[in-house]
């Protein structure tokens, strides 16, 4: 169960993050890529997650897991392949070893979605993704 | 009002490990010290290897054991018999060392000894063919063992672990003969992955196989 130690690690950087903002926003959904040939299980991660993040600020924070397939390029066929993992990762066409990893081994906390409601108030609550603009140009009227 | 936003975070999960790993082996650097991490499943060998790779090796070099156990010091009693320092981190649950805590072996072998008189230091890994893989402690080199019992298929099952290795000790050779398994198949099956690999056939029962593994750990030395 590694997965509950990278879901510590993984609190405690967005902590770090969450208390470098000033207005304290709100934590919507953690975004995390996650190479298949890594030992990294994302079910684990997500029962971690859920567990560990239940009586903290990011209780109910959804953790969106990407995962990114193996692939490999052979330089004998210059052509990327993908590897069976647990079975062949050797080129299908010349049998060349696997040495040159294009994707997989990500690990990676890619962003934060969070959202704000500073100087927001009023702008009109249908559009989710509102730009700034619009709100700040105040056509809409407050519909409190 | 709702409205989204992203940061961009890009961030590797691992990187407190990653920063821990490489502030220990600057300690290892500052110190002249070559620190190699030995990992294998639980029974593979790794323990009888460092008895014998201690009673061949301790008087050439001054060598220090970190022991990962994950609740006992059977194995670092073992060890101890040799008169080298062994320094024992019980893992408590986890399934294997992190960064910090060899970390907290090296702050032991900062104070009870005088660092700089030593060459090498063996960093014994929790048996996990899983786990350790991903968790980089400050190591020069990675060490694999993978005994004749466990099949040659493993390479292909635990991927990473074996791609990693920078030397792959085959152990219990002495069964070989018992057993019906195709050592060339593992040979194959670890250079799909990792073609650089040095691999040593071994028994430390036996000691075929010994010498040629003493002169890899050798080389490594500073």
């Amino acid at each position: 169960m590694h997965e509950t130690d990278m879901t510590k690690a993984l609190i405690l950087t967005v902590k770090d993050w969450y208390h470098s903002q000033p207005d304290k926003p709100k934590i919507e959904k953690i975004h995390l890529i996650v190479g298949q040939f890594t030992c990294v299980e994302p079910v684990s991660l997500q029962f971690a997650w859920e567990v560990q993040t239940q009586n903290i600020f990011l209780a109910g924070v959804e953790l969106v897991i990407k995962e990114t397939p193996l692939i490999a390029f052979c330089h004998s066929c210059q052509q990327e392949y993908q590897p069976e993992i647990g079975l062949q990762y050797s080129c299908p066409d010349c049998n060349s070893p696997m040495e040159d990893i294009k994707s997989g081994r990500e690990l990676k906390i890619d962003r934060i979605e969070y959202s704000s409601t500073n100087n927001l108030k009023g702008c009109g609550g249908e559009q989710p993704f509102a730009p700034t603009d619009k709100c700040i140009g105040g056509s809409r009227t407050d519909p409190n | 009002m709702h409205q989204t936003f992203d940061a961009a975070l890009e961030i590797n999960l691992l990187h407190a490990n990653q920063e821990g790993a490489d502030h220990n082996r600057q300690h290892f650097d500052q110190w002249g010290i070559t620190c190699l991490n030995i990992m294998s499943s639980p029974g593979a060998g790794k323990t009888v290897l460092l008895e014998q790779t201690l009673k061949a090796l301790k008087n050439k070099f001054k060598i220090a054991v970190i022991e990962g156990d994950m609740t006992t010091e059977l194995d670092a009693d073992r060890l101890r018999k040799y008169n080298v320092p062994v320094i024992p981190i019980n893992t408590g649950r986890s399934c294997h060392l992190d960064s910090k805590m060899v970390a907290g072996g090296i702050h032991i072998l900062e104070h009870q000894y005088n660092p700089t008189d030593f060459d090498l230091v063996f960093v014994e890994n929790v048996g996990n063919l899983v786990c350790p893989a991903e968790f980089e402690v400050g190591e020069h080199a990675k060490i694999a063992l993978l005994s004749v019992t466990e099949g040659e298929d493993k390479p292909l099952k635990y991927p990473v672990m074996f791609q990693e290795a920078d030397c792959l000790l085959i152990t219990k050779i002495d069964l070989a003969p018992y057993l019906d398994i195709d050592l060339d198949r593992i040979t194959e099956n670890v250079r799909q992955m990792n073609p650089q690999v040095t691999i040593i056939s071994v028994s430390a029962k036996t000691g075929e196989g010994l010498e040629e593994w003493f002169a890899w750990v050798s080389d490594r030395i500073k």
